[in-house]
């Protein structure tokens, strides 16, 4: 009993629900963003490096390994620590969008390219005798063979990017997570932390079921 | 620029606060080598519970498996850290870190494994069954070593995830690598140090990063 007054006070979930839903908004809102420019900027990186030109290319994969070798809450914190000392201030919610979008990119990008190479150099070949030029066989002929490769890998990383829009507790956005931390320590309940973990699941689990079925679908029609 | 300089490369102050970074960073390789260690062990346990024949077994790990998955890691170490002593259950920062990613870390690996181990042939372990070995010899003697060898790409980047992930032990001040650079940055009102540790992270990470896209490439041309 004691056990269900402090995990699931219904008198703290009463005051806390409408602060919840509106933080589920928030994170909701943070994750699709992230994915738009994330998909979208890692397609369009992709696509350019097939371009070869050699010092964009070089920017490209320096872009790409640091945004997936660096943990994202360094970049995070550098930012928003770092930034406002030149005299540019960005909201906590601008900083985590801007960081996971570029770590979503730099994954993307990664990703789609691995689904370029993998196009045999023959489609290439017979879509330009057939007189396309070299970016329409980019855009009609090779580009969609490589995102169906990519989209197993693609969906997991863009779950595992948007589980961290739970960083922005750190700074201050007012997502899930730091409305129920700072709920919990106001109400000196455990609660708000069962309804966070609730909320996530909510959101998370069928993306997750979601995700399988995608894989499994992929798997057998490449 | 020389703003720009002054606030991300203060050589002066990276110098001061290298001492207390390296501290932090011997911590995070502490961190990094318990929390490796127990998620390969818990996710091969799981991995295997979820393949076996038993079907309340195989349920209930592929329950967990997706349920740890979907979970944001910050909001479990959160619940772990902050919510955990409400039910009479206190931990060390350390030891809430290292509960909450091995939940964590163990579902992933656990996905990594289980793919892994699929990937073999029926008739492998019909064969070796055939030759006289039990069921457990020929998971372990024929099957998991080329289920290993098959998914070592996804183990390694698995394996930079984690290390990443443990930057998040700062959020319940573990003084690790990013806790110890915040810490300088707080005192030294300079976002140096936050680019120092980001600097140490890449100098582990970045070769890492690169073999697993190498690995990623040599895999999508065959």
């Amino acid at each position: 009993m004691r056990f269900l007054e402090t995990f699931f006070n219904t008198q703290v979930i009463a005051n806390y629900l409408p602060d919840l839903i509106d933080a589920m908004g928030v994170t909701l809102g943070l994750a699709v963003t992230t994915i738009i420019a994330g998909v979208l900027g890692g397609a369009l990186l992709a696509c350019l490096r097939v371009a070869g030109i050699r010092w964009v290319n070089f920017f490209i994969i320096v872009f790409a390994n640091m945004m997936r070798a660096l943990p994202p809450l360094v970049l995070i914190l550098i930012l928003y620590f770092g930034m406002p000392s030149l005299g540019i201030n960005l909201s906590g919610w601008m900083v985590i969008y801007l960081v996971l979008s570029a770590v979503l990119i730099a994954f993307a990008e990664e990703i789609f390219w691995g689904g370029l190479t993998a196009v045999p150099a023959g489609q290439w070949e017979a879509g330009r005798a057939t007189g396309l030029s070299r970016a329409q066989t980019l855009f009609y002929i090779a580009f969609p063979q490589a995102a169906r490769m990519g989209i197993p890998p693609l969906v997991n990383r863009t779950l595992a990017t948007t589980k961290l829009t739970a960083l922005g507790s750190v700074i201050g956005v007012k997502e899930i997570l730091s409305v129920s931390s700072s709920a919990q320590s106001f109400s000196g309940s455990a609660t708000p932390l069962t309804m966070a973990a609730i909320a996530y699941l909510v959101i998370f689990v069928p993306a997750v079921i979601a995700s399988h079925r995608i894989e499994r679908h992929y798997q057998y029609a490449t | 620029m020389d703003a720009f300089l002054n606030t991300f490369f203060n050589f002066e102050i990276m110098a001061q606060a290298l001492p207390l970074l390296l501290k932090g960073a011997f911590m995070t390789l502490k961190l990094c080598s318990v929390v490796i260690l127990c998620g390969l062990i818990g996710g091969l346990g799981l991995a295997l519970a979820a393949l076996s024949p038993n079907k309340l077994l195989k349920w209930v790990s592929v329950v967990w498996i997706d349920f740890f998955r979907a979970f944001p890691p910050l909001v479990l170490l959160v619940f772990v850290y902050s919510g955990l002593p409400f039910a009479g259950i206190k931990m060390s920062p350390f030891m809430a870190v290292v509960v909450a990613f091995f939940l964590n870390n163990s579902a992933y690996f656990a996905e990594v494994f289980r793919a892994g181990i699929k990937s073999i042939p029926r008739g492998q372990s019909e064969a070796a069954r055939a030759t006289g070995l039990s069921t457990a010899q020929a998971m372990f003697h024929v099957i998991l070593p080329q289920a290993v060898r098959n998914v070592l790409p996804d183990l390694l980047s698995n394996t930079v995830e984690v290390v990443k992930l443990t930057s998040l032990a700062s959020v319940v001040s573990l003084s690790e690598l990013l806790y110890s650079a915040n810490m300088a940055r707080s005192v030294t009102y300079n976002a140096s140090p936050l680019v120092l540790a980001a600097g140490l992270y890449l100098l582990v990470l970045w070769p890492l990063v690169r073999v697993t896209s190498r690995y990623q490439r040599g895999l999508a041309v065959n």
